[in-house]
């Protein structure tokens, strides 16, 4: 006659579990990357003929930094904090000044003719320019146009850039477009 | 009343123990720069996380400095490299995707605050000669 094997006393393992649980949940990061996306634009080619590209003067607002971090943007020194409504204010022209940007009507795909502007931040930077001022900068860039999205959005749709769907995300971007170049850089200070 | 019983309990979590096992990545690559990033405010979601590679610039850490002094070094997988190295690293990412991600290929900046741009500014225009193009700089939240 076998005696039965006692069964193992299987009521601790859940505890053991929770244990291990618990340290994969305090040890994992859920760091999600963030960060200002871009995209650079293609070199020139070396055997194309470099065209004068004519962008009228009034179309470009030229931003600079300094090895100082100190900030220029159409000329006139301005503060950061002062960035983002100088940008917004030249990318709308509300009041159609002849030395802000023309607007041009563009025909969207599922929205129709819309008035956008031709406006192009043209961001320019000195060796000596610190990252932090540099991406301060970058940042008050994308908040200007990404607030003018938000308006856009709110004024067709009646909601925020970010809560509409993705076709007319899209519709919002071609009404509103980024257009930000980072300069080609100078040798301003070559010794 | 019945007791509740208490035996799928420990299935459960090994569930959930087995869902954070996989999910968790041990960091592979050791730091050798400080990096602090830059605050904005404006900062989005990197999506495809296994289609980036990440260049990390700023000074080495302290215990090798002595080695590699204190000025802003570019560090590349676990060494550190010079700006014409970025090629042959982008070119090597590249072949470990697939055709059809290629074209989704980003390339995460991650650069201490007090970089100067100078450095910045090479790796940009060496990412743009190897047709890099999909650039981020990362960047933190700033908290509310």
């Amino acid at each position: 006659m076998a005696k039965k094997t006692p069964e193992i006393n299987s009521s601790s393992t859940a505890d053991i579990a929770f244990l291990l649980l618990c340290y994969f949940l305090m040890t994992t990061t859920m760091n999600q990357d963030m960060g200002l996306q871009r995209r650079l634009p293609p070199m020139p080619d070396k055997n194309q003929k470099v065209e004068d590209q004519k962008v009228n003067r009034r179309n470009i607002i030229i931003v600079k930094i300094n090895s100082a971090d100190r900030l220029l943007a159409g000329n006139e020194p301005i503060h950061v904090s002062q960035l983002r409504d100088k940008i917004k204010e030249f990318l709308t022209n509300p009041a159609n000044n002849p030395d802000l940007p023309e607007k041009s009507e563009i025909d969207i795909e599922g929205y129709g003719p819309c008035m956008v502007s031709k406006g192009v931040i043209s961001l320019q930077n000195d060796r000596g320019t610190s990252y932090q001022a540099y991406i301060a900068v970058q940042n008050e860039l994308v908040g200007a146009i990404n607030e003018l999205r938000d308006d856009w959005s709110m004024a067709n749709y009646g909601k925020k850039y970010a809560q509409l769907d993705e076709d007319r995300q899209a519709i919002a971007r071609k009404a509103v477009p980024q257009n930000i170049s980072e300069a080609e850089p100078k040798d301003i200070a070559k010794k | 009343m019945p007791a509740i019983t208490t035996s799928s309990l420990s299935d459960i979590v090994f569930m959930l123990l087995f869902f954070f096992m996989v999910t968790t990545t041990m960091r592979e690559t050791e730091n050798k720069v400080v990096v602090k990033l830059p605050e904005a405010t404006e900062v989005a979601k990197l999506e495809r996380k296994d289609l980036t590679s990440y260049i990390n610039i700023g000074t080495p850490v302290r215990h090798l400095q002595a080695q590699y002094g204190n000025d802003a070094r570019i560090q590349l997988n676990d060494s550190f490299k010079t700006v014409d190295e970025i090629r042959d690293f982008i070119a090597a990412e590249r072949d470990a995707m697939s055709e059809a991600d290629r074209q989704f290929m980003t390339v995460a900046i991650r650069a201490d605050e007090n970089t100067r741009m100078g450095i910045v500014t090479d790796v940009k225009q060496e990412l743009r000669r190897c047709s890099a193009l999909k650039i981020m700089y990362s960047a933190r939240k700033t908290a509310e």
